[in-house]
């Protein structure tokens, strides 16, 4: 295995694992910024150790054994509170030495408990809403800092430092590592809502001459909503949010012509949504609307006119758009010659 | 990026023997994988080849041949619509699935195109600009 090749499937598990990994960690350490902390220890002993050694068979068993021994190694440095080392020391010891098979069904255990509070946690109201955005891509999205300073446009250093001081606001505020209850739950659903569909905006405005990370976020916000409807299957408004975005994305690539300027709903080619992404939002709506209640933001702009024109094309797939409905396959070779 | 994910067929999946009640179980739980963490798109089972048909094209020319089909390890059992960040990222996926058959199975991985794939979103403008970017590096390096 080359050592390029080790960095791309590192990457790749980093990007399966690394959310499972932080949550479960910070259900441990109590300690949101912590349990980031040691994860990336983790992640470091993978790109230094896989290359050599292969990737393992559990990799994530793999970054969770490292990550736990990291965190011993810690708790023997540093003076922390005696509570938290008892804890940690207490549920750590048990992973000491071999990388034992059962650790996976111990997360899964847990798992669906601990995105969600991790969630709530990056998306926590005491943040800015900046500090909120680029948490919720790192520690959920699995994407590096500079990836994420890319997407929005931001010197490097600035978003570390923006990661830095969100991770220090939170360990100071000493929330609890836990789903909210009933009483806050809605206002702070609001704000875990309000950070992907940002995400999802932050992509969705950018340009054709955009680098590719910016596009990319409409991907990222997608793939943050689809978990947490799943996280969340009650939760109507979830679904209200997933159906806006997949219903949104689906016209990605007709909303502007092949000199980039764009094309008014109205006038798109049907044929150029995707159609995956059209049925998925559907489906979304479905949901929400069979969860019932009163539809909130996202559900009423998901069912807005542009929605139930994609709705009605679904129907008449071949209806009066039909005769400009040129298969993609035939349209994208021949522009592409002309160019 | 999409990832289309073709599971091959296998000897018993073109004779029309079910997945054990044990091997669903198994898929179920990879499935119910890939949707919780936001990657799978869609994914169906196919029927055997023998509840299909081939249409084969030779000019204007259409002849329809009924299954099933002999080439049992060309032929697609199942497939996985996968939206992931990269290549290796859909191998790692695969690589947590069941084995879809009970001795040898293969599963293809194969990248779907996209709108960027044509340059479709390269306006005249920035085209041209690129094109007047990449000669100038060539003058660069050749003096």
């Amino acid at each position: 295995m080359t050592a390029s090749d080790a960095h791309a499937a590192v990457e790749a598990v980093w990007r399966i694992e690394s959310a499972r990994l932080i949550a479960a960690l910070a259900r441990v350490v109590r300690e949101v910024g912590l349990a980031e902390d040691l994860a990336q220890e983790a992640l470091v002993a993978a790109l230094e150790q896989w290359p050599e050694s292969g990737v393992p068979d559990n990799p994530g068993a793999w970054l969770m054994a490292t990550a736990k021994h990291r965190g011993i190694d810690r708790m023997r440095h540093a003076t922390m509170a005696e509570r938290k080392h008892e804890e940690l020391g207490r549920e750590l010891e048990i992973d000491r030495g071999e990388v034992q098979p059962d650790i996976d069904a111990a997360i899964d255990d847990h798992i669906g408990d601990d995105l969600l509070s991790l969630i709530f946690a990056t998306c926590h109201p005491v943040l800015p809403t900046e500090a909120r955005v680029a948490l919720t891509l790192r520690m959920l999205g699995g994407l590096a800092t500079k990836d994420i300073a890319r997407a929005f446009l931001v010197p490097e250093s600035t978003l570390a430092q923006r990661i830095v001081r969100a991770k220090k606001a939170l360990a100071e505020a000493d929330l609890p590592f836990e789903v909210p209850g009933p009483d806050e739950l809605a206002e702070r659903l609001s704000s875990v809502l309000e950070v992907i569909y940002l995400v999802f905006n932050e992509g969705y405005s950018a340009t054709a001459g955009d680098d590719w990370m910016r596009p990319e976020l409409v991907q990222d916000a997608l793939r943050l909503g689809r978990i947490l409807a799943e996280l969340v299957p009650d939760e109507p408004e979830v679904h209200g949010l997933v159906a806006l975005m997949e219903i949104q994305a689906s016209r990605l690539r007709a909303r502007t012509g092949p000199g980039g300027e764009p094309i008014l709903l109205l006038d798109q080619e049907r044929a150029r949504w995707d159609w995956v992404l059209v049925n998925r939002g559907l489906k979304a709506l479905d949901r929400a609307d069979a969860l019932g209640g009163e539809p909130g933001p996202y559900a009423l702009q998901g069912r807005s006119p542009p929605a139930m024109r994609v709705r009605a094309g679904r129907r008449t797939p071949t209806g009066r758009a039909s005769p400009r409905c040129t298969p993609r396959w035939r349209a994208s070779p021949a522009r592409r010659s002309s160019s | 990026m999409r990832f289309m994910v073709l599971v091959k067929a296998s000897e018993d999946s073109e004779a029309g023997v079910m997945p054990t009640e044990e091997q669903l179980a198994e898929m179920g739980k990879f499935n119910e994988e890939m949707v919780k963490a936001g990657v799978m798109l869609a994914g169906e089972g196919l029927h055997p080849s023998s509840k299909g048909a081939r249409v084969k094209f030779s000019g204007s020319e259409r002849t329809i041949t009924d299954g099933p089909f002999t080439e049992t390890k060309e032929l697609i059992a199942g497939f996985w619509l996968i939206q992931v960040k990269s290549r290796e990222e859909a191998i790692e996926w695969i690589k947590r699935c069941p084995n879809p058959g009970p001795g040898e199975s293969e599963i293809e991985i194969r990248q779907v195109f996209e709108a960027e794939d044509f340059g479709e979103e390269l306006t005249p403008e920035l085209r041209e600009q690129e094109q007047r970017i990449r000669a100038q590096a060539e003058d660069n390096e050749s003096s």
